[in-house]
């Protein structure tokens, strides 16, 4: 018996002890298991699962998100022979810098710097000043000397000099150069500081007309600065223009609505060529410009005007102008080969039964051209023929356009439509009409200044949008491709602001421009579309059937080492006490 | 120990069930959950979205401003052009002679069947040029979006048609334009092109733009390049066919939002002219409609020094008035398309109305009213047909009534068609998801001519051809064709294209066999609608075949005796394309929510596994006392209860 408690015994402990092994077995593989399921599982998980995000430049985005934008201008102010005596002469200084600081809202700061330098007329230049009118001055100036773009040159005369008519102060020519006459009371006998702080005044209106405005300038960033309700008349002024764009596409189309009646035929290769073709070249640094033309027959307006028995006549009034084009609309079509936008130039000829056909203003006044235009849209014009054929004509009756009249009223409109303002002149002022390109120099500058600004912010705006999508929504693939055009448009972003810095107008804009396609290719690229709609939810709910078994059983047993554990060690104390 | 193992195991169950119940739930509520989590989450899209936007309420509201001109802008421009061009008056001797130049026609030809057949031609030609690198941009009656199109995408050629329901050629006889169910598409592009694939992808999607159709489906799953079928049409020599592209949709359902920018390319648009006609709402109330656009260059004179571009609209319908107008056979326009004619287009230089009475040459099948002293003669697919014609640029056409209705009433039912000397057919075959085989029969009727066929079979990559088993019999014995042009498809990435020249033996039926595999698609791939099945598109036949006028040796006819001997006549043959049914064909189709079983299932599978070595691995095993069985407990029992110690 005893022996056999004895086996027993040898047996019990020895199965204690194997037990024991076994245990410690069991929970060094339990271990080294959730130890390979958290080392190895977990990353391979995660790596093969997570969406590709390429780098980008987010730090450099945050910091265009906060707008500082300088521009610089040089202007360069000349006096001629009689403005200046020898003594104030040497004491003219040669450079002065004024800095003007706007904080237009809390991310959107500009600073103009104007650069002035002083010096006194050149021979040459003297003996252009001695034209006999301010128009041959101005173009002999040109031909001394081109000023660079976005730059100006300023003369000042003497009082007695005949360029200018009495009543004018300051004469502006078609480049970029502008005559100031130097005021009665500043003859002689006053010192140079005196002089310069009369013509400042002066110098500032100039700059202001011929180079860029605040307004202007805050015009163009309407999109990104939420404008106060007073000066809402300059935003109206801004959103007649049409947003910077590329290119644009100007369609000229001809209505026609009875052709029965009218068999109408129009230059329109030649008068575009004529007239349109000088602006479109001149504006060739701001964009690219397609022209073409159509005819459309049968094209009803949308509202039928009314017979106006005083005057023998149908009258379109101004509160239904805005139902008139959209039946026209819909045939002109868009353009299937580009996207840019759009600027359509209707002349729409009325028929027999409706002619002749006025529009009336607010004050039931007949406006003189008989057009009427329509923000970022375009102009209609209402062309009569009635006048060209008698009451026993018969019809169809052939008719010859006069392009010359309406042409006139499309590049007007045209200009307005670009953004190039009619700037309103301060008193004294003469402003040269532009000649034959229908667009002087330092209007092309005001467009370049405003349009780079516009481009700018836009860019901006939608790098940084884009950014902060990117950034809340961790489900979007961002490829290399879409992380080289955010990276090349902030790159060019950083260079036209460098650019407009230094006051090189031509290249600020050129980057601008570049900076605007390639954030708008970024933003608009569909693969950003692929996987933003697959929620977190899904997700889980697919890998639960996997990792719900895999991990139970692995924090069962990590809980019961460690239970264990604990106990051993309570025991182990209990023992020692 | 047991115990313990059976109740984790009981616990794991709970758990699987609770998760398989979270994740069926889930599933079920995400459809709301997501979409407004993502609403919630991307608040940075809506206000871009708005901001991308924003010029939309500028337009809405926009301002009215009358254009103050300032005289100062016209500048010297003004004048300088004053002084060269007279201002505008009725100056009839200084207007220059039109360019372009529109055309317009209808045909309309009663069938045998009961049925009418009506088809619309209008035709802009235009002399100019777009290939020769010249920007065209100014536009009279040819419509701008198709000249931008053709200027873009450097376009030599172009055919596009729509088309509602199937010719049916053995009840109807050839169309003068035939063209597939669905969409078809074909494109030669000019030789300077080097992208031709990236020309033609962009050149599809701006088409469907311009069209309202689904053309931006057409990729290079479905496109193919011809190598003999489709030559140009129009004048040049370029026939490398690099430059052509085929496609067509055979699921393309044509609708009215087809038709309106089709009529907005016509210059009256549908406000004058023949196209007042074409009310959609009658137009798609009929057996078939077919809208077409072929765009090619013509020569403009007979010297074909230059050329000129032809714009040719066309639209042919079919009409089953006899089943709607209760058993009378009569129509009038006015019963078909619910309008009359008032007027010729004021554009168009011709305007006529064509309605073919060949079968009725004594007047006593039918009775056309108004009638017209005119009458004309033409060879028409190898037939000579007469028909009475109505110009519309003829006030007197439209008479006292000012309105022109035409109508024609049946005397008789009587009379026979002749049976189209080409037509064919197509079928599928087999049974099963895994196999199947394609028929295509063509029929030979000419009673003593035998004349080749192109035949032209584009087949989906996921229709596996066995190109070994194809077979080419007609009367029962084996007709090799003598070419062959086949191109195997690349799964995704371009389909079958299979060409041959086959001759057909005179009043004949030759039958090409080719058996086939369906393939299992990705889940991704399938239809909305998979057990619909999915199309093949028409076979194409092109075939020069010998005129009817021809097949009469038989010199009966009143005719001199010297003009007959040889049996080539005018036109002895003529050029027919024609184009079978589409076949429907069914794919195995899975069950769609057989990813996220398999998910399941194999993530049990896997737990199951990894369940059992977990447990091999982790558990300790030691030995149990042997518990005594039942009979010795039972026993030991009875022996306690005695007071005798247990066993």
């Amino acid at each position: 018996m005893a022996y056999l408690d004895n086996n027993t015994n040898t047996l019990c402990s020895f199965s204690v002890f194997v037990c024991f092994s076994e245990r410690r077995r069991g929970q060094l593989a339990a271990l080294s298991i959730a130890a390979v399921v958290i080392i190895v599982g977990v990353p391979l998980w995660w790596r093969t699962t997570e969406t590709y995000r390429a780098w980008l430049p987010v730090s450099q985005i945050n910091e265009l998100a906060k707008l500082q934008l300088q521009l610089s201008t040089d202007v360069e102010v000349v006096f001629a022979r009689g403005t200046v005596t020898p003594e104030q002469q040497k004491k003219v200084p040669l450079t002065q810098t004024q800095d003007d600081e706007h904080t237009v809202d809390e991310d959107t700061v500009l600073r103009y710097r104007y650069e002035t330098r002083y010096r006194t007329a050149t021979v040459m230049e003297e003996d252009a000043l001695n034209q006999l009118t301010a128009a041959e001055a101005d173009l002999s100036l040109h031909t001394l000397s081109e000023s660079p773009c976005g730059s100006l040159v300023v003369y000042v005369i003497p009082e007695s000099s005949s360029l200018l008519p009495q009543d004018v102060e300051v004469y502006i020519g078609q480049r970029r150069t502008a005559l100031l006459r130097i005021g009665a009371q500043m003859r002689v006998g006053r010192t140079i500081e005196q002089l310069l702080a009369h013509l400042e005044p002066r110098l500032k209106q100039v700059l202001q007309v011929m180079s860029f405005s605040h307004t202007d300038i805050t015009a163009a960033l309407s999109d990104r600065v939420r404008l106060s309700p007073d000066n809402r008349e300059s935003k109206a002024d801004s959103m007649r223009a049409f947003k910077s764009s590329p290119g644009y596409e100007i369609t000229f189309s001809l209505l026609n609505p009875d052709p029965k009646s009218h068999r109408l035929h129009w230059d329109i290769e030649g008068a575009v060529q004529t007239y349109i073709q000088p602006l479109i070249t001149k504006l060739a640094p701001v964009a690219n410009f397609s022209i073409d033309s159509q005819t459309l027959y049968y094209a009803m307006l949308g509202v039928n005007p009314r017979f106006d028995g005083s005057r023998n006549a149908y009258t379109l009034n101004t509160d239904s102008l805005a139902h008139v084009i959209n039946p026209v609309e819909a045939r002109l079509g868009s353009n299937a080969a580009s996207s840019n936008p759009v600027l359509n130039f209707l002349l729409y000829v009325p028929d027999v039964h409706r002619s002749p056909l006025y529009i009336q203003d607010y004050k039931k006044q007949e406006v003189p051209s008989n057009a009427f235009h329509s923000p970022r849209w375009g102009g209609i014009m209402v062309y009569n023929v009635n006048s060209f054929y008698g009451p026993d004509a018969v019809f169809p009756v052939d008719i010859n356009i006069d392009m010359a009249k309406v042409m006139g009223v499309f590049l007007a409109q045209l200009r307005l439509l670009l953004g190039v303002q009619p700037s309103s002149s301060p008193p004294g002022f003469l402003v040269e009409p532009c000649g034959s390109t229908g667009l002087a120099d330092w209007e092309l500058d005001r467009l370049m200044w405003s349009r780079s600004v516009e481009n700018i912010a836009t860019a901006a705006t939608t790098i940084t949008s884009l950014a902060q999508l990117l950034d809340q929504i961790g489900n979007i693939v961002i490829n290399d491709n879409i992380a080289q055009q955010v990276s090349s448009a902030v790159t060019s972003l950083q260079l036209a602001v460098a650019e407009l810095e230094a006051g090189n107008l031509g290249f600020a804009l050129q980057y601008s421009k570049e900076a605007i396609l390639a954030s708008e290719r970024a933003f608009f690229d569909p693969s950003l579309l692929h996987l933003l709609y697959f929620p977190d939810d899904q997700k889980f709910a697919i890998y639960i059937p996997l990792f719900l078994p895999m991990c139970v059983p692995i924090l069962l047993s990590l809980l019961k080492i460690v239970s264990e554990a604990r106990q051993k060690r309570r025991e182990k104390q209990a023992k020692k006490d | 120990m047991a115990g313990r193992r059976c109740s984790s195991s009981v616990l794991l169950l709970i758990l699987w069930s609770l998760s398989v119940f979270i994740v069926v739930s889930s599933q079920e509520t995400t459809p709301t959950g997501g979409h407004h989590e993502v609403a919630a989450d991307n608040p940075q899209t809506t206000t871009e979205t708005e901001q991308q936007t924003a010029e939309q309420p500028a337009v809405e509201e926009r301002e009215w401003k009358a254009t103050e001109v300032e005289k100062a802008t016209l500048g010297d421009a003004e004048t300088d052009k004053q002084a060269t061009s007279a201002p505008g008056s009725v100056t009839p001797s200084s207007v220059p002679r039109p360019k372009d130049d529109f055309q317009e026609e209808l045909v309309i030809r009663p069938l045998h069947s009961g049925d009418i057949y009506a088809s619309f031609q209008f035709r802009t030609l235009w002399e100019t040029d777009f290939m020769k690198g010249n920007k065209v941009s100014h536009y009279r009656l040819f419509p701008k979006s198709l000249g931008q199109v053709i200027s873009k995408f450097s376009v030599r050629e172009l055919h596009i048609s729509f088309t509602q329901g199937y010719w049916r050629t053995m009840q109807w006889g050839q169309p003068f334009l035939p063209s597939p169910p669905g969409a078809e598409l074909w494109v030669w592009f000019q030789d300077t092109v080097t992208d031709v694939d990236g020309m033609w992808k962009e050149l599809t999607n701006v088409l469907s733009g311009i069209f309202c159709a689904s053309l931006n489906f057409i990729d290079s799953t479905n496109t193919v390049q011809p190598s003999a079928s489709f030559k140009p049409l129009g004048i040049g020599n370029v026939t490398d066919h690099r430059f052509l592209r085929y496609a067509t949709l055979p699921r393309e359902i044509v609708c009215t939002e087809n038709l309106t920018p089709w009529k907005k390319l016509l210059p009256c648009g549908s406000k004058a002219g023949l196209a007042i006609l074409l009310k959609s709402e009658k137009l798609f109330h009929s057996s078939f409609h077919s809208q077409a656009v072929h765009i090619r260059p013509v020569c403009q004179d007979q010297d074909c020094k230059t050329t000129s571009w032809e714009l040719r609209q066309t639209l042919n319908v079919i009409f089953d008035l006899h089943t709607s107008g209760q058993g009378k056979r009569e129509w009038s326009l006015f019963k078909m398309f619910s309008r009359t004619l008032t007027e010729a287009c004021p554009l168009a230089s011709s305007s006529k109305v064509y309605i073919d009475i060949t079968d009725d040459p004594q007047g006593d099948q039918f009775e056309l009213t108004p009638a017209t002293p005119l009458l004309s003669q033409a060879v028409v697919m190898g037939d000579r047909r007469t028909f009475s014609v109505y110009d519309l640029t003829q006030q007197i056409t439209f008479g006292t009534m000012r309105s022109l209705n035409l109508l024609i009433r049946w005397k008789s039912s009587e009379g026979h068609m002749l049976r189209p000397l080409l037509h064919a057919e197509r079928y599928v075959a087999g049974y099963g998801l895994q196999t199947g085989e394609i028929h295509t029969l063509m029929y030979n009727n000419h009673p003593y001519r035998s004349f080749p066929v192109l035949l032209l079979d584009s087949v989906p990559w996921y229709l596996r051809l066995y190109i070994h088993t194809l077979t080419v019999t007609s009367k029962g014995k084996e007709n090799t064709p003598s070419y062959i042009h086949y191109q195997p498809s690349k799964d995704r990435v371009r389909p079958h294209l299979l060409e041959m020249l086959v001759q057909l033996p005179p009043n004949s039926v030759t039958e090409v066999t080719v058996q086939f595999e369906r393939a299992l698609l990705k889940w991704t791939e399938y239809t909305p609608d998979p057990n619909h099945g999915f199309y093949v598109g028409s076979s194409v036949i092109s075939s020069l075949v010998p005129s009817i006028v021809a097949m009469d040796t038989n010199s009966s006819q009143e005719r001199p005796l010297f003009s007959n001997f040889f049996p080539c006549k005018e036109e002895s043959s003529y050029f027919v394309r024609i184009y079978t049914e589409p076949l429907l064909v069914n794919l195995p189709t899975p069950d769609f929510s057989m990813p996220y079983n398999v998910i399941c299932l194999t993530c049990t599978v896997v737990a199951v596994g990894y369940g059992s070595l977990y447990n091999l691995l982790t558990r300790s095993f030691q030995i149990e006392e042997p518990s005594p069985g039942l009979a010795k407990r039972i026993a030991n029992i009875i022996r306690k209860m005695r007071g005798v110690p247990p066993l």
